[in-house]
């Protein structure tokens, strides 16, 4: 997941350096434009002139993505909007494989000269990176769909959803946490519309419809006696669902310590307990290093599986195409191969999803035209696949891609990007009360926080946003300053038990980074809450000065 | 073309603005020019060559502001989106730190441009690397690297007779390069405004040469260590704390919060031979010469000899605290000391060299407590000499803390951060009592 953005330098990089702050989503639009959709017939010309153009310029494929990506961002504070930005990016990317080598361009001049022109740059690109050589690209086979469209079930639009109705629901959880002792409080509502059009020379011309939703806020309490502050996020989910995701439900709800949240979110609720964690923290006991069974809660347990299962079963990392940036992976074909490599326990059963309801990876089609779908990763402990795209399926000897392909806009060239990876419920009945019972000295880890890994997926450490402390089978109280470090697969081995699928949920990454340049992907991880024995717990307080 | 000159830039700003019928007008113009060429396993992956150029809007009536773009340049396109920024502040709700904007500025002429930078091409590109690829097939290394350039211009103009233009040119190349048996692994990032400063062939060989000297890492204890952090590491542990932000110390949540209250302004914060300021003319790492808001930018210390001596006001912020508005800086350049890297080593008993950083994050904001790991060559050093290669570290520690135990530094080299792609100055240094908190496996 990509680091968040406190860095602030002005300056080239930049090249939205004038629009307002949200110019990193595209050019600020007005609500009704992004209602319309671009003709197909239209977009079906055009791409006519790609493929076309590519094919008489000696490309042995094409393909041409027609994106407009729309996003809108509301941002408060305390008791005001800091921002209400809509934006649209619109433009074209054409992707062409000549004398076996890939070559890009792309271009927001949409009409059927640019498109011609920019092809004719992909074809020129390819040309010259063919003279270094290398091992030709060698695709998957793909069928033509011909012309197909998917959408996301959304049951309400956020983009129809007046700015102002979204500003007073900020405005009023701002109003709870304030009221409630919080020093600051900030929110946010971000809406995601991705409208692509996917055409190639294989005869596919696919039109998708995709949205994700996004709310979130973060409460802090400050100590000016102490110099110290604390801070409580919200329990949220970034959404593959439209606006309906915040109207709250209580047979969407997940009672306990704190309430956390299935596929329906309470905004109000959440910043009113936060509030009271935020204090909470901030008084609470300082977390006293050592081993602790560690009972982890899914919106705390979904990142882990992002960063120590879901990277490094990404099968670009597994054979080096991410070496210069992201990092390789410590699993390897050998290893998949040998058919027994456990890379957790019995309990541990992980799969590939494009198709999940509500989760932030679904689509129809991914970005080079596969149609989706769902599969094994690792089955009983045991590593039995990975995630592939059309030029790496081969390599494992698949005949088919498993559809991982994206690519975050039109200006950028899609790759292997991983769909959501969840690990599956535990067969035995098994609720989160039953499995605390069972413990005695632990940690039961709710939110995440701070989180980092190497670059072959070792050794990580990961914080949270509530601890509380275990003994004898009953929570006792609030901990402080705690963060947990492991070895991937020692820490997957002790996964001792998963709950049951009534605890189900998902998490997900609005931002999930990778690529050279860096390109964000959306993605969920579904999980019950599961409990790992025996792992290293350090305590991450420092003072300065 | 999506490069407009400074005369371009204004004549269309113009013809835009004369459209407005707002209380207040600003409008902005952006357009880069880039490629890009991504290669892995001794071959080019992807590649690609992008261009574009935005036309903003932001219309303001009272405090009420709204935003519109486009990319159509014809006459009734650019009226169209006017009308439409001022239909959409109607509509906005009202921003209580909305600040007028600025009248006419003066500045200086940007020096970011560069005419070799501005004239790169597709074949240009695949020649870098081809010179790249030169060394690690005669090493017998697996390379995977990353070229990219850019060109672009930013434009300014509002209804108070602000302009303001400046262009820029950057080329970005990173290098990383493992032996066949995924034993060794070596790490070279270099950024330039001039591509012709850019040498792909000996960065290359650095990364190799930290390849092969990375095979057969020994395990060593995790715990305090002397260390020499070489620039590409110490630029990405010191990036989290280039952000001199008045508003968020005064609010009591920065490392540069007072105990008690206010912030930590004019107090010693570091040791004194840590000086760090911005200059957009520094020839090596030229920046921007005016802000988001058209506030231009000047040298400014932001550490002088381990003292807080500047922190950034937005507009809003001066105002309402009475002070004038400090614009943030456009780079950063970190003075350093006389040590070559070979001297630090020289001078130690005992320590680890720290070749480059990795996938680090932010664990405790209140004492800038951060956590990552060691990448791409780490070596124990043992009287005065490397002695062999380590495994990589998890460290957590702060750059403030690891800022008060300096025992050297070198001379600034321009930098790459290795996740941002920002270029800093910043010299090797040699600091006492590094916390590594546990041993990884990965290389």
């Amino acid at each position: 997941m990509k680091r968040r953005n406190f860095i602030y330098l002005s300056g080239i990089g930049a090249g939205a350096l004038m629009l307002p702050e949200l110019s990193v989503f595209g050019n600020p639009i007005e609500q009704e434009q992004a209602l319309e959709q671009v003709d197909v017939r239209i977009k079906k010309e055009l791409a006519d002139v790609a493929l076309n153009t590519a094919k008489s310029k000696g490309a042995s494929y094409a393909d041409i993505r027609i994106g407009r990506y729309f996003s809108q961002a509301i941002i408060t504070r305390e008791n005001h909007v800091q921002n209400v930005g809509s934006s649209e990016s619109y433009g074209i990317g054409v992707r062409v494989i000549v004398n076996g080598c890939w070559g890009f361009a792309a271009t927001n001049n949409v009409t059927k000269e640019g498109v011609a022109k920019t092809t004719e740059n992909a074809v020129a690109v390819a040309k010259a990176n063919s003279k270094i050589g290398g091992k030709p690209v060698d695709l998957a086979p793909q069928k033509g769909y011909g012309e197909v469209s998917w959408k996301t079930p959304i049951e309400k639009n956020a983009f129809e959803v007046p700015v102002k109705e979204k500003v007073d629901l900020l405005l009023s959880v701002n109003g709870a946490a304030m009221t409630g002792g919080a020093s600051f409080v900030s929110s946010r509502i971000l809406a995601i519309n991705e409208q692509k059009y996917f055409a190639s020379t294989d005869g596919s011309y696919i039109d998708q419809d995709i949205h994700r939703l996004y709310p979130s806020f973060d409460v802090t309490k400050i100590d000016k006696t102490l110099g110290g502050f604390e801070t409580r996020a919200s329990l949220s989910s970034p959404v593959g669902m439209g606006y309906e995701y915040l109207i709250p439900s209580e047979s969407e709800k997940v009672q306990g310590v704190v309430t956390r949240y299935k596929n329906r979110y309470d905004m109000l609720e959440d910043v009113k307990n936060a509030t009271k964690n935020a204090a909470e923290k901030i008084t609470a006991k300082s977390v006293e290093p050592g081993k602790y069974d560690l009972v982890l809660d899914p919106s705390h347990l979904w990142l882990t599986i992002h960063e120590s299962v879901a990277h490094p079963t990404e099968l670009d990392r597994v054979l080096g195409y991410e070496a210069n940036y992201a990092g390789t992976s410590f699993l390897s074909i050998d290893k998949l191969k040998s058919g027994n490599f456990h890379f957790g326990s019995k309990n541990v059963n992980i799969v590939g999803d494009k198709l999940q309801t509500g989760s932030l990876g679904a689509v129809g089609y991914d970005d080079e035209g596969v149609k989706c779908g769902k599969w094994d990763i690792i089955k009983d402990g045991v590593l039995v696949n990975f995630q592939a795209i059309r030029d790496q399926a081969k390599m494992i000897g698949l005949n088919a891609s498993q559809g991982c392909c994206y690519a975050q806009s039109w200006d950028d060239v899609q790759f292997q990007r991983m769909p959501n990876v969840s690990l599956q419920p535990g067969k035995t009945p098994l609720s989160v009360d039953e499995m605390i019972k069972g413990v005695e000295k632990g940690v039961y880890i709710i939110g995440n926080g701070s989180f980092s890994i190497d670059q072959q997926r070792y050794n990580f450490q990961f914080g949270g946003q509530l601890f509380y402390e275990i003994k004898e089978g009953k929570i006792v109280g609030m901990l402080n300053d705690v963060a947990y470090q492991a070895n991937t697969q020692e820490f997957w081995n002790s996964c001792v038990a998963v709950c049951d699928e009534r605890d189900y949920r998902l998490g997900g990454a609005f931002n999930d980074g990778k690529g050279q340049p860096s390109q964000s992907n959306a993605v969920s991880h579904g999980t019950s809450t599961a409990r790992f024995n025996g792992v290293n717990v350090i305590n991450t307080k420092r003072r300065i000065g | 073309m999506s490069i407009l000159s400074k005369e371009e830039a204004q004549a269309l700003l113009k013809k835009v603005l004369s459209y407005s019928k707002a209380d207040e007008c600003e409008i902005g113009l952006s357009g880069r020019e880039g490629g890009n060429i991504r290669y892995a396993l001794n071959a080019v992956s992807t590649a690609g060559d992008i261009s574009t150029l935005t036309l903003s809007v932001s219309s303001t009536f009272g405090k009420k502001t709204g935003t519109a773009t486009i990319n159509e340049f014809d006459d009734a396109a650019l009226e169209r989106v006017v009308r439409r920024a001022e239909e959409l502040a109607q509509l906005a709700p009202e921003n209580r730190e909305y600040m007028p904007l600025l009248g006419p500025q003066t500045f200086a002429e940007s020096i970011e441009y560069n005419a070799n930078t501005a004239a790169m091409t597709p074949e240009s590109r695949a020649e870098l690397v081809a010179k790249s690829l030169e060394v690690t097939k005669q090493a017998n290394l697996i390379a995977a690297g990353f070229l990219e350039n850019s060109n672009g211009f930013n434009a300014i103009m509002n209804s108070k007779g602000l302009f303001a233009y400046n262009k820029a040119s950057n080329v970005i190349f990173s290098v990383t390069t493992r032996n066949q048996a995924g034993t060794g692994s070596g790490y070279a990032a270099r950024g330039f405004t001039d591509v012709k400063k850019l040498d792909t062939n000996s960065a290359t060989r650095v990364a190799a040469m930290k390849a092969s000297s990375s095979v057969d890492a020994k395990a060593i204890e995790p715990g305090k260590y002397t260390v020499i952090l070489e620039p590409v590491a110490a630029t990405y542990m010191m990036e989290s704390m280039f952000r001199f932000d008045a508003r968020m110390a005064e609010e009591g949540r920065s490392f540069l919060s007072k105990k008690g209250g206010g912030t930590r302004m004019g107090e010693k914060l570091v040791d004194d031979k840590v000086t760090i300021y911005s200059d957009p003319f520094n020839t090596d790492l030229p920046g921007a010469t005016w802000d988001r808001d058209g506030l231009p930018l000047e040298k400014t210390y932001w550490i002088q000899n381990g003292v807080v001596k500047n922190l950034s006001y937005s507009r809003y912020w001066a105002e309402k605290k009475g002070v004038k508005p400090v614009p943030g800086p456009s780079n950063i350049i970190m003075e350093g000391g006389d040590s070559s890297l070979e001297e630090m080593i020289k001078n130690t008993e005992r320590g680890i060299l720290v070749s480059r950083l990795w996938y680090i994050r932010m664990v405790d904001p209140q004492s800038l407590l951060l956590t990552g790991l060691t990448r791409d060559g780490t070596y124990y050093i043992e009287n005065g000499k490397i002695k062999f290669p380590v495994k990589n570290f998890r460290f957590n520690e702060s750059p403030v803390i690891m800022l008060n135990n300096v025992e050297a530094l070198g001379k600034p080299e321009r930098s790459i951060s290795v996740e941002s792609y920002r270029s800093y100055m910043i010299p090797p240094m040699k600091l006492r009592d590094f916390t590594f908190s546990s041993l990884s496996d990965a290389v």
